[in-house]
């Protein structure tokens, strides 16, 4: 397991390098840190001229992609162009909030995905069967932005109506609270029900599709012939194996997800990752952009790596030595 | 078994055919043969979700292509007298207006026939390029094959919205067709690995073969062979991209990169909704069902289409 890990460690490290060319070379064809700045009124020509020399813009694309680089790996990120501010601490706060959200409400989604897949398979065209394929249906064709809206226009009208504080739909923590704890959930809930909403939506059908199929297939049949009990032929035969594709759909969706979280944390103004971005993209700071492109590249790496390690805990004819 | 023997064989199986057939006619009954098309075609009209679903969108889209003679009021025009209106069949603000009293039915069809006309452009251009490129890296494989899918590896581990949002704030967007081709240029990495798998599969069968051993050229292949083998799959995947295209639009145009005023899109009318979504909630809620009802239609007739595209699945 151990060389396992290393070694899909070792090869991820030729897919974090093309991931930084693509990263570099294509923010550079879209636009430069100067013409950005230029557009900001205020800003100095010796600012400008501080900005070229210390960001080395003067040299050859080829030479500020190794500059760069060495930022990347050895400078955390290196600083911001206006300003000169380090990137990594602003970045990583915003990191580990986001991952708060996403965490959670991944987990929220693949647990109730994986629930409502099973007793869907096993119910097929039953009422409970037609109503999750409409909810799902449901949640393939909201925006995800609107949902957000909707859900905090609801919590703003129940709080007018009773003029009783249950969900908050602004930021992450109220001003001195009286219970830290609650107060941080009551701020929670509804971003994390936008996230998990879509999340569901998608990954029920995967499940739904996976145990029909598996349970479907002839050790099933072998296994309820021999007189296993049902409850232990879909629990225990059946959904080990129909969890495999469900895994590699989240795993894969993990980018998905990031881009969901930055239109929940805009609506929701929560201070994760995807305002973080939002607000780079908004003043143009293309350094801050690429070292969110690059962290971004980083955690989707791991989330396959961590459904490749999953695979095995699943399938026992996976080995990995 | 002897030449004899199988020949005879033959004509008994072909005897026995006949007589079935025969028996058949006695009964009444009509055998036709249909081509695959015409299964798809019947299993589609007979798939009441999915038709019902194709009606409701004609009516959208065609009401959304006539908006000009539809709508009662222009999208821009304030009607002053009834500012912030709820929805009301009285003055025909049947969606309600905003706080300047431009009327929201109107925009919202406007609006709508701005994303679904992006949303086409987007499904075409899409369509083109993965057919293009999942179909050069199935048929000729080797190293093509190999360096067109580590390349949509890649575009995989950063998050498609974040590169939408970086270009279309830096090669400035606003316009509906610039948005669209934005989308497009990005939308195609599905199609071209499920274009990859049909040819790879397809470029082994006989027919294929056989058509190579008659000297036909690489392009008659691709287009005459095997491309019609794939048009289900193709097809599908167009018509499921336009609904994704709404959806995705929309969330840029929301967030200020996509679509900009003055053109309407169902995105923009959302996020001038949003400060005023207690007050007056008709404006962020219309157009988002507009979006809904569009998105949910596509998908019910994609999924018909992929129903009837499928061989597994018989004519009832």
């Amino acid at each position: 397991m151990g060389t396992f890990i290393a070694r899909r460690l070792l090869y991820s490290i030729p897919v974090l390098l093309a991931a930084t060319i693509l990263v570099f070379f294509g923010m550079t064809a879209v636009t430069d840190p100067i013409s950005q700045i230029r557009l900001q009124p205020n800003v100095s020509q010796q600012t400008i001229q501080n900005i070229i020399d210390r960001k080395h813009l003067d040299e050859p694309v080829v030479v500020q992609y190794g500059f760069w680089l060495r930022d990347v790996f050895f400078n955390q990120f290196g600083n911001t162009a206006l300003g000169d501010q380090p990137i990594w601490p602003d970045l990583s706060r915003a990191i580990g909030n986001t991952m708060q959200l996403v965490f959670i409400s991944e987990l929220i989604a693949v647990v109730l995905a994986v629930v409502l897949g099973v007793f869907s398979a096993k119910k097929q065209y039953s009422f409970f069967d037609y109503a999750t394929t409409t909810i799902s249906f449901f949640g393939f064709s909201v925006p995800i932005f609107w949902f957000a809206l909707i859900l905090q226009a609801l919590a703003t009208w129940f709080f007018l109506e009773t003029g009783f504080r249950l969900f908050y739909t602004f930021g992450q923590s109220s001003f001195a609270p009286e219970n830290a704890f609650i107060d941080r959930i009551q701020h929670m809930v509804l971003p994390i029900v936008t996230l998990s909403y879509v999340s569901i939506a998608t990954y029920s059908r995967y499940q739904r599709a996976s145990m029909l199929e598996v349970l479907h297939s002839d050790y099933v049949r072998t296994a309820r012939a021999k007189g296993v009990k049902e409850r232990v032929v879909t629990m225990k035969h059946a959904l080990r194996n129909a969890l495999i594709p469900v895994v590699t759909i989240a795993a894969l969706s993990f980018g998905a997800v990031l881009g969901g979280a930055v239109i929940t944390e805009t609506i929701f103004a929560w201070p994760g990752m995807g305002k973080f971005f939002i607000d780079a993209l908004i003043r143009g700071e293309v350094y801050t952009l690429m070292a969110w492109l690059m962290v971004t590249a980083v955690a989707v790496i791991l989330a396959n790596l961590v459904a490749d390690i999953v695979y095995g805990w699943l399938d026992p004819r996976i080995r990995y030595d | 078994m002897t030449d004899q023997q199988v020949r005879k064989d033959d004509e008994i199986a072909e005897a026995q055919t006949q007589a079935v057939i025969d028996s058949a006619h006695l009964e009444g009954l009509e055998i036709k043969s249909l081509t695959q098309w015409q299964l798809a075609r019947r299993k589609f009209f007979q798939h009441k979700l999915a038709m019902t679903s194709l009606v409701i969108l004609l009516l959208v889209f065609l009401a959304a292509l006539f908006a000009d003679f539809i709508a009662p009021y222009d999208f821009a025009e304030p009607d002053v007298p009834n500012r912030s209106s709820p929805p009301t069949f009285e003055g025909q603000h049947y969606f309600g207006t905003d706080k300047i009293g431009r009327d929201y039915f109107s925009r919202t069809l406007f609006g709508t026939r701005t994303s679904v006309y992006v949303a086409f452009i987007v499904a075409s251009v899409s369509t083109v390029i993965g057919v293009i490129i999942g179909g050069v890296a199935g048929y000729y494989g080797g190293a093509i094959d190999n360096l067109l899918m580590r390349m949509t590896d890649l575009f995989l581990t950063i998050p498609f919205l974040a590169i939408l949002l970086v270009l279309s704030a830096f090669l400035g967007a606003g316009s509906p067709v610039r948005v669209a081709f934005i989308l497009g240029f990005l939308f195609w990495t599905g199609l071209a690995r499920i274009v990859r798998g049909e040819f790879l599969s397809l470029r082994e069968k006989e027919f294929v073969e056989a058509a190579k051993v008659l000297g036909a050229s690489d392009s008659r292949i691709i287009f005459r062979h095997i491309l019609p083998n794939t048009l289900g799959p193709i097809i599908v995947n167009a018509t499921l991209t336009v609904a994704a295209a709404i959806l995705v639009e929309a969330a840029l145009s929301f967030l200020g990169f996509g679509v900009q005023p003055p053109f309407p899109a169902l995105g923009v009318l959302i996020a001038d909704g949003q400060d005023s979504l207690t007050t007056l909630w008709w404006l962020a809620t219309f157009p988002g069902l507009t979006i809904v009802l569009i998105a949910l239609c596509i998908n019910f007739v994609g999924d018909g289409l992929r129903d009837a595209f499928d061989p597994k699945q018989r004519v009832k």
